[in-house]
């Protein structure tokens, strides 16, 4: 079956000579749902992603992202859209360019001397790298949760109020308590922390401070949240915890997750995309992608040939 | 000798060495600790005489006669307090602005010059400091700052006193900005280091919520790395209460105290400087000794407070963190 994956870019893109190139770009689906690769990934030949990059109205819209950290390129022209009220992994070998095409999403990458993007990525139409937009403006609507759990040194409900706070979202002190506690509840920590609120966060299971960063990041009420692989420093148990979270967020938000974990993928996302070498291999229903990979790549990695 | 013999006489060898090594820094260790004590010891025996004759006086007094033999500290007291919490009031927040820039907002190919300048800036002779205050700063200050400052800030109700007064060039002023350009490249070299101590993932989650870098600065990072701050500004201080030369060139060495910041006066560290050679009479020899018992006292203290402080920010776990 052949998808018709990047029609609607060229309306994003433009004129640009990425459009140009996306439109023109050598992809060789047969019939069999099966793709001829090269077995060289050469640097600089965008959107030759395969499956299903575009959706219905994204949240997020990436067109031809590539990002340099000196020299170095570390994303090769990824195009991929992120639809709403759904997760999408992130998943491949470290190294890959899965997390920093994340961090791409709220401009995380501006903080990392040297780091260059190109490309265009838009949120909710707007391009989050023209000039105008105010990148702190911009993390706000974008909840971030890191690799490791990384409490502020603050008692547990300053950590949650913190966003609130520099953004002055509430009014009063009653406003921010109940922020506060409607955000731990989400995060489904409120029943065990809500006897120590002033005590610090550190003395927190690493389950519950990434749940105290998941609630830290809902307080600021982003519409998007990014996910690095969260549960990578997490025993079983607090990872359920955190998954069955993400089930439950999905209502309410685009998530974006990078993960190690082809399980965890397969399980709390309904989209997925194979990072390879800084490029984006395949993406698609997560289902389609771990059951009928049309990438030999991809297949390679699913089913553990590598990686 | 068989080789079992020949490793037991090699086993032997070793453990002889291995002692002869602990000995030996144990040896330093001890001596820089009777070193200490041998300071403390002859300067109280230098400075009897003097707390001896004078008792308390010599702290609350403000007379310094070698004419009459009386002598009373608390102008060079006086004097090293306020250049001291002068030079901190200037460098503290340029140091700040210093660390902040160099951790957070200077370009990579600024970082290294920068940072090789205020190295440079922390290398240089006290004496050079001294003679360019004196030759070059002075006489600026003379001519143009203080004189609008006593026009302008003058006039100003209650803080008018400290800015009031015939600019010389040569005052308390001038030794505090003095003193503030030397103590900025070890307080800023070391918030710098403290800084960049904090852990990326705590400042990218500051960044993650939305915050500005002030926000990540002001909320994350110094909270976070308070107690070596506070470290770097005692070390900054204690400088500043002991720096002699520079000081001496451009304090006025006049053993008075005035309200005014432009009046000349001294401190503990320039009036020994100057005034060891005309010491003609055992009292005044024990008298300027006493004087650096005092700058030890204080430098002591502030170290102490500096400690205790570090102690409770430590109990209250935001220093471990």
């Amino acid at each position: 079956m052949i998808h018709e994956p990047r029609r609607a870019d060229s309306n994003v893109a433009g004129g640009s000579d990425a459009g140009r190139r996306l439109s023109e770009g050598g992809l060789n689906l047969k019939p069999s749902g099966r793709v001829h690769v090269p077995d060289s990934l050469d640097a600089g030949s965008p959107g030759r992603a395969v499956g299903e990059a575009s959706v219905a109205d994204p949240v997020f819209s990436c067109r031809d992202v590539s990002v340099f950290y000196g020299a170095k390129q570390a994303l090769k022209g990824v195009t991929i859209d992120v639809a709403r009220r759904q997760v999408l992994a992130a998943i491949g070998p470290s190294g890959c360019g899965k997390s920093t095409f994340l961090r791409c999403l709220n401009r995380m990458n501006d903080t990392i001397p040297g780091a260059r993007v190109t490309g265009t990525i838009t949120l909710d139409g707007r391009d989050i790298y023209s000039k105008r937009q105010d990148v702190a403006q911009l993390r706000a609507r974008i909840g971030m949760v890191f690799q490791k759990p990384n409490p502020f040194p603050k008692s547990i409900y300053d950590n949650v109020a913190y966003g609130p706070r520099i953004h002055k979202l509430t009014r009063s002190r009653t406003d921010l308590d109940e922020l506060v506690f409607t955000s731990l509840a989400r995060a489904g920590l409120w029943d065990e922390v809500k006897d120590r609120l002033g005590s610090l966060a550190i003395g927190l299971s690493g389950g519950q401070q990434q749940r105290l960063c998941i609630a830290r990041a809902l307080a600021v009420q982003p519409e998007v949240i990014l996910m690095d692989e969260p549960c990578s420093a997490l025993d079983p148990i607090a990872t359920a915890h955190v998954e069955d979270l993400i089930e439950q967020l999905r209502a309410s938000y685009a998530i974006v997750i990078v993960t190690h974990s082809m399980q965890q993928a397969a399980r709390v996302s309904q989209r997925t995309a194979y990072f390879y070498m800084g490029q984006l291999i395949e993406v698609g229903d997560t289902d389609r992608v771990f059951t009928n990979p049309q990438h030999r790549l991809t297949e390679d990695y699913i089913t553990g040939r590598f990686g | 000798m068989s080789s079992a013999e020949a490793f037991a006489r090699h086993l032997a060898g070793q453990r002889l060495r291995e002692r002869i090594f602990r000995a030996s820094t144990l040896a330093a260790a001890i001596l820089l600790l009777l070193l200490l004590g041998g300071v403390v010891v002859s300067l109280l025996h230098g400075a009897w005489p003097a707390f001896d004759r004078f008792r308390l006086a010599f702290i609350t007094q403000d007379v310094w006669n070698p004419v009459t033999n009386r002598y009373g500290a608390l102008s060079a007291i006086y004097g090293t307090v306020v250049t001291s919490v002068l030079a901190m009031i200037l460098a503290l927040p340029v140091s700040f602005g210093i660390a902040v820039f160099l951790t957070e907002l200077a370009p990579p190919w600024l970082k290294r010059p920068v940072g090789v300048a205020i190295e440079l800036l922390a290398a240089i002779p006290s004496i050079i400091f001294g003679i360019w205050g004196l030759f070059v700063l002075a006489p600026v200050l003379q001519e143009s700052v203080e004189p609008w400052i006593d026009g302008h800030l003058g006039k100003l109700p209650l803080v008018g006193a400290l800015f009031q007064g015939a600019p010389y060039g040569i005052g308390f002023l001038t030794a505090g900005i003095v003193l503030a350009i030397m103590i900025i490249p070890f307080i800023s070299a070391v918030i710098r280091d403290v800084f960049d101590t904090v852990p990326d993932v705590l400042k990218e989650s500051g960044y993650g919520l939305g915050a500005t870098t002030w926000e990540v600065i002001w909320k994350v990072v110094v909270p976070y790395s308070r107690s070596g701050m506070i470290g770097g500004i005692m070390l900054g201080l204690g400088r500043a209460l002991g720096e002699t030369m520079a000081v001496t060139f451009v304090i006025g060495n006049a053993h008075q105290i005035s309200a005014s910041l432009l009046a000349p006066g001294t401190t503990i560290s320039a009036a020994i400087a100057n005034e060891f050679t005309e010491a003609t009479t055992p009292l005044y020899t024990s008298s300027l000794i006493a004087l650096g018992v005092l700058l030890f006292v204080i430098t002591f203290a502030v170290i102490a407070a500096a400690r205790l402080m570090l102690l409770r920010l430590g109990r209250r776990g935001l220093a471990s963190v």
